[in-house]
């Protein structure tokens, strides 16, 4: 089984399946019987809603029910809010937002869901939905961040004092004060974060169904916790989470979007239960840029002081983070839970943090691949670069100054997190090394001779994994063989692209010796799965794992008490090994499968001995850990278009020990695509006259395509962590993490060789054109 | 989409017939912008008239020396890999084959994109470079005079695109700079020369009324073929489009910087 | 409501649907051929792609009614019973999938591309090839790694 255990590069068994066609994705099973949802959203970005008159809807031929909050009230529905608790700068509690399945009485951003049609066709469904007339009377609105905390800014919600729904303050505000006193060199620079959208490429999609029967819901969707999605409309509906099944089955990509409990699969239920028909809905791509919660929209105040050496004093950061209209599940856990990655890989002497939440009459947002950790890394790695410029020093050697040592370990950052392992200074020499960062004057020479500037960025990121800190969740893994001798690992976690199949089928190659085709991986089904927590955070192998572990070894155990009755020998001398139970003396042995498959035949059994072999374990993995990467990149711009190109990219990654390196460089690459996607070209754009969103589809939001990505290089020095068994970092989000401050401060490099300002991300095509024109005009002038 | 009905004609007549008894029928070829619309619920049509059953719409031919006809449904990928086409002006078939995604190219046609005079289509702005004449049912007319404004034609209600002539030029470029979302043109510039040093530059995406003539480049160029006459040549910024995706002053320089890939392309 | 003949994967289809009716929803509701994915509304993601008389073609973008006499190939007609088509293959040794939503399309695109442009397909052709397909997990590299392969492994079969 070594070939195909842990640490090998193991083609993916899922595969198989999914480029055939035959994957099976929420709308690709669906009841015959099924009616179509459709929701009725608000055009505007605030309004009363005066009245909503349907008649001419429910009388279309063809339409079953046309429901809005007024159907809804008598049930009580519970709203939905913040899974994380957060509070206001006085201690009372975060402001909650009415976010009900339907909205009532007030609309409050553009795609705010006021009724839902359910009909025989998804076309009749969306053409009684034009004959929904909602009389709104519009009412004045805020978009953006800092004028709605303004003195005078109106207020999204009337009944809140204003619109700071939780401040978060950590550091020694004092002690950061002392340090800028003293420092010799302090850098300052604002830094917005642009808002974007996740773009999964399924869109979210749901089934409903209610069993009259058993009086039970069952919810199909694609989610990334169904177990805990579960209970959350148990609780909004005010039932057990025993009457709510959740089945997510294939799911085309999540990034932290498809954590949230949506409106629409607690409406996808109601409707069903209403219309005794199971109810499909699934959002068009137009309307999942109005109802999947976007990401980031920070705008961060940073200022590093250093003294004349360059060693880093004292970081002061005050970010003021857009939420959006309603607070979702995890929308205050973003901005909040991740503030420590602002320490980086560095010793700074003392930190002023603070995070101030705001509603804004705008999409709510929530977590998207990094969530907070991107940010965060954005704003260190750029105040870092900045700072190497106006002091003159190699950004690379200014960072080798200030890293953490790997005999410092572990180390406590003096915010939040306290680094368990790492050897930074040995990565960044790696990153250097393979990026051949010497050579980059050349190379920039050879692209200015073709015309180009070329630009160098670096970025040394560490992160939360496994959180949310202080305190990891846990995961569940089942291990439950069969009379057929077959093994399947019922896991908590889901898999939505990751390739848990392959690898848990890998954990079972290593742990239990078991052959792929003898391993079946069942996830995402909340009545096979005991319990489960889902998948986020970069940490199924952390968690997922070290359950998996603590289940591989209670199954050994139990196996080798049955081997040794079968075998007729002291189970103290039998060995397991490679799948394989041994008893050298009498030069007996017998498979796992074997002993699994004799474990159910009752009268070969003693009396005492409990029938079949199976085991559980649920295990945190031990606390969060801190993957670690420096990245590279190198782009070549052209002056008369203001285009980016990344010519390189490099990566060295510590995510501890690496079950199979195939998947470490695919999700290292995906996440570095998604954050040079943000640097260059993501970006929602919202009217300020109106409100409305003009990146309303795929027409106007830009989306990294194949011809934006070079070669990404990924080196791998893994310095394993000793908190969980498996010794694994976790991997998910590392290269969006590193990717949107590598690729930024690559472009900002070109841009300052010119004497050139640098605006914000994305570095989009005119934005550079135009600081390059600055620059010009500047010259010229002079 | 609305409900509509579908009608697949087999000669030019029939469909113009169905045009006139539909209260608001539309002509489809290849469908690659009217449907997206009709999905998008931004036009409602109430029949579709298919006329890519019309054999008379399909093909090109060579009509003389210094003529070539497209004919209304030829699409995209078919005009891009004729070989045809590349003897006659190797910028049109690479234009063609610029043209949206190779799915797009397989569907899309040139008369569908010139009849519906998008502002951002590529397909205007080789018409009014190199087109001598768009053809249609009842008449002839002038490339110069097809265009009137952005989604608009000199085509009559009723009235069917059935080909286009294209006139040779000695030498003709491209240029195209593609928006980074939808990847239609912000800028792009053909730049076309005839017999006699007559020049023609035609620009797409970037013009408040659609595709439009940069004359003052076309002076320039005729008195010296060369860089220094696009940076020298005056673009009014007042005519240009301005959008999230970029002012009117980046997409003049847009025009400049694909004029310029266009000049060189031309050689 | 018209009637179009057509065949889907080689299996005749005589398909009754409102005129209004997409190909890629014919294929997904009535035919229940689910690897046929739709992603957008605007034409650009590539996830319905199929092959129409062996092209590319959007299925979110043609009528089934347009569909008259043409043969039909989805993702679920590409393998030979058990065994792969090499671009399948291609992706599987590649790692050029993740989530896999817009997996059957790249892998339409890439059998067309290589039909045109045959073993000499190099990177920036496939780049240029991909404009119309979008991947939201991978990042592209291994994607394009996997179509190259294909390319070169086909040109080596035929030889």
């Amino acid at each position: 089984m070594r070939e195909l255990g842990v640490g090998k590069p193991v083609r993916r068994v899922e595969d198989d399946q999914l480029i055939r066609g035959f994957g099976n994705y929420t709308d690709d099973d669906v009841p015959n019987a099924a009616a179509f949802m459709h929701v009725v959203r608000s055009p505007h970005a605030a309004a009363k809603i005066a009245g909503v008159n349907s008649t001419e809807a429910r009388a279309k031929s063809g339409v079953l029910a046309v429901l809005t909050a007024d159907d809804l009230e008598h049930m009580n529905i519970q709203p939905i809010g913040s899974k994380v608790p957060y509070a206001r700068a006085g201690g009372e509690p975060y402001l909650a937002t009415p976010y009900l399945p339907l909205a009532r009485g007030q609309v409050a951003y553009p795609g705010d869901a006021v009724a839902i049609v359910i009909a025989e066709s998804p076309g009749i469904a969306a053409d009684a939905a034009e004959l929904v007339e909602v009389d709104y009377e519009l009412t004045d609105f805020v978009t953006d961040v800092r004028a709605a905390t303004a003195e005078s800014a109106l207020r999204v919600w009337s009944d809140h004092p204003d619109n700071v729904c939780f401040a978060a303050d950590c550091g020694d505000a004092d002690a950061c004060a002392e340090a800028f006193d003293k420092a010799d060199r302090i850098v300052e620079a604002t830094y917005e974060i642009s808002r974007i959208a996740t773009v999964s490429m399924e869109p979210r999609v749901a089934t409903g169904s209610f069993d009259r029967r058993s009086g039970r819901y069952t919810l199909r969707a694609g989610l990334q916790m169904p177990h805990e999605t579960g209970r959350d409309i148990a609780g909004a509906l005010g039932i057990s989470p025993h009457d709510v099944h959740v089945i997510s089955p294939d799911v085309g990509g999540g990034f932290g979007m498809k954590l949230a409990l949506y409106q629409e699969y607690i409406l996808v239920l109601i409707a069903s239960r209403i219309t005794s028909r199971p109810v499909r809905w699934m959002s068009t791509r137009s309307e999942s840029f109005q109802s999947d919660q976007q990401a980031r929209d920070n705008v961060s105040k940073v200022a590093l002081a250093l003294d004349a050496h360059g060693q880093f004093l004292a970081l002061r950061v005050k970010t003021l983070a857009n939420l959006g209209a309603y607070v979702g599940q995890w929308s205050l856990h973003v901005p909040g839970g991740n503030v420590g990655g602002l320490a980086g890989p560095y010793t700074i002497g003392a930190f002023d943090v603070s995070v101030t939440g705001v509603l804004t009459n705008s999409v709510p947002v929530g977590p998207f691949r990094g969530a907070g950790r991107p940010e965060a890394s954005y704003c260190i790695e750029r105040i870092v670069d900045e700072a190497a410029r106006q002091m003159n020093i190699d950004p690379a050697e200014l960072r080798r100054r200030n890293l953490v040592q790997p005999d410092a370990m572990p180390y406590d950052t003096g915010l939040v997190f306290t680094y368990d392992s790492g050897d930074f200074p040995a990565i960044l020499d790696k990153t250097l090394a393979a990026s051949d960062w010497d050579g980059f004057a050349a190379r920039r020479e050879a692209s200015e001779r073709a015309g180009k500037l070329r630009g160098r960025g670096m970025a040394f990121v560490i992160e939360s994994a496994g959180g949310p800190a202080p305190r990891a969740f846990d995961e569940h893994v089942e291990l439950r063989f069969d009379t057929s001798g077959v093994c399947s690992v019922m896991a908590g976690s889901h898999s939505h692209g990751q390739g848990h199949e392959t690898v848990y089928r890998q954990l079972a190659a290593e742990h239990l010796g078991m052959p792929f085709d003898q391993v079946r991986v069942i996830y995402g089904d909340t009545q096979a799965v005991t319990h489960g927590r889902g998948s986020f955070g970069s940490r199924t192998m952390m968690a997922g794992g070290a359950a998996f572990i603590g289940a591989a070894q209670k199954i050994v155990e139990k196996g080798r008490k049955f081997a040794a009755h079968f075998m007729e020998v002291d189970a103290a001398e039998i060995t397991f090994e490679e799948g394989i139970f041994s008893h050298a003396a009498s030069n007996k042995s017998m498979t796992m499968s074997e002993v699994a498959q004799s474990s159910y035949i009752p009268f070969i059994l003693a009396e005492d001995m409990e029938v079949g072999l199976w085991a559980s374990c649920a295990s945190s993995g031990g606390g969060i850990t801190f993957p670690n990467a420096c990245h590279i990149s190198e782009v070549e711009i052209d002056p008369a278009t203001g285009t980016t190109a990344v010519a390189s990219y490099t990566v060295t990654e510590d995510v501890g020990n690496v079950v199979n390196p195939l998947l470490l460089e695919g999700q290292i690459q995906g996440g570095v695509a998604q954050g040079l996607g943000q640097a260059l070209m993501e970006r929602i754009v919202v009217d300020p006259d109106s409100g409305q969103q003009l990146t309303g589809s795929l027409l106007d939001y830009a989306l990294p395509r194949a011809d934006h990505i070079n070669r990404i290089e990924v080196h791998s020095h893994p310095v394993p962590t000793a908190l969980n068994p498996m010794g694994s970092k976790g991997a998910g989000e590392a290269g969006c993490v590193g990717a949107l401050p590598a690729v930024s401060n690559a472009v900002c490099d070109a841009l300052a060789r010119e004497g050139a300002p640098m605006p914000d991300m994305p570095f989009s095509p005119e934005r550079v054109w135009r600081a390059l024109s600055q620059a010009n005009a500047k010259r010229q002038s002079a | 989409m609305y409900t509509f009905d579908y009608k697949r004609p087999n000669d030019t007549a029939k469909a113009a017939e169905l045009l006139k008894i539909e209260d608001d029928g539309a002509i489809m070829s290849g469908g690659m912008t009217l449907l997206p619309t009709m999905k998008q619920k931004l036009a409602a049509p109430s029949a579709l008239i298919d006329i890519t059953a019309i054999a008379d719409l399909q093909g090109i031919d060579r009509v003389s020396d210094d003529t070539l006809r497209i004919k209304a449904c030829t699409t995209h990928a078919n005009v891009a890999a004729s070989d045809e086409v590349r003897l006659f002006c190797v910028a049109l078939a690479k234009l063609a084959n610029g043209i949206g995604d190779p799915a797009v190219r397989h569907r899309g046609t040139i008369g569908g994109s010139v009849a519906n005079n998008d502002p951002a289509a590529d397909y205007p702005a080789a018409v009014m470079a190199l087109g001598r004449t768009v053809i249609t049912q009842n008449r002839q007319i002038a490339a110069s005079d097809f265009f009137v404004g952005m989604f608009e034609t000199a085509l009559d209600e009723g009235e069917i695109l059935t080909a286009i002539d294209f006139a040779r030029p000695t030498r003709a470029g491209y240029g195209k700079f593609p928006n980074p979302a939808s990847r239609y043109a912000m800028a792009g510039v053909m730049i076309a020369q005839f017999a006699d040093n007559d020049i023609r530059v035609a620009v797409t995406g970037a013009g408040n009324d659609g595709v439009f003539r940069w004359t003052a480049l076309e002076e320039a160029l005729a008195n010296e073929w060369g860089i220094a006459s696009i940076d020298a040549a005056a673009i009014d910024e007042a005519t240009l489009l301005s959008d999230m995706h970029g002012a009117a002053d980046y997409r003049g320089a847009l025009i400049r910087a694909m004029a310029k890939e266009a000049l060189q392309a031309a050689g | 409501m018209t009637t179009t003949k057509f065949t889907v994967n080689g299996v005749a289809v005589s398909a009754e649907a409102e005129d209004r009716t997409l190909l890629v929803s014919y294929l997904r509701e009535h035919l229940r051929l689910t690897g046929t994915h739709v992603g957008c509304d605007t034409s650009q993601c590539g996830a319905c792609m199929v092959h129409v008389d062996g092209r590319a073609v959007k299925s979110c973008t043609v009528l089934v009614a347009q569909m008259q006499d043409r043969a039909i190939m989805t993702i679920e007609g590409v393998a030979d019973g058990d065994d792969l088509h090499p671009v399948q293959a291609a992706f599987r040794e590649h790692h050029g999938l993740q989530c896999g939503y817009c997996t059957p399309g790249m892998i339409m695109t890439a059998m067309d591309m290589i039909r045109r442009h045959g073993p000499e397909l190099d990177e920036e052709t496939i780049k240029a090839d991909l404009e119309g397909n979008i991947c939201r997990c991978t990042g592209y590299v291994n994607i394009v790694k996997s179509i190259r392969a294909a390319a070169q492994n086909m040109a080596a079969a035929d030889s």
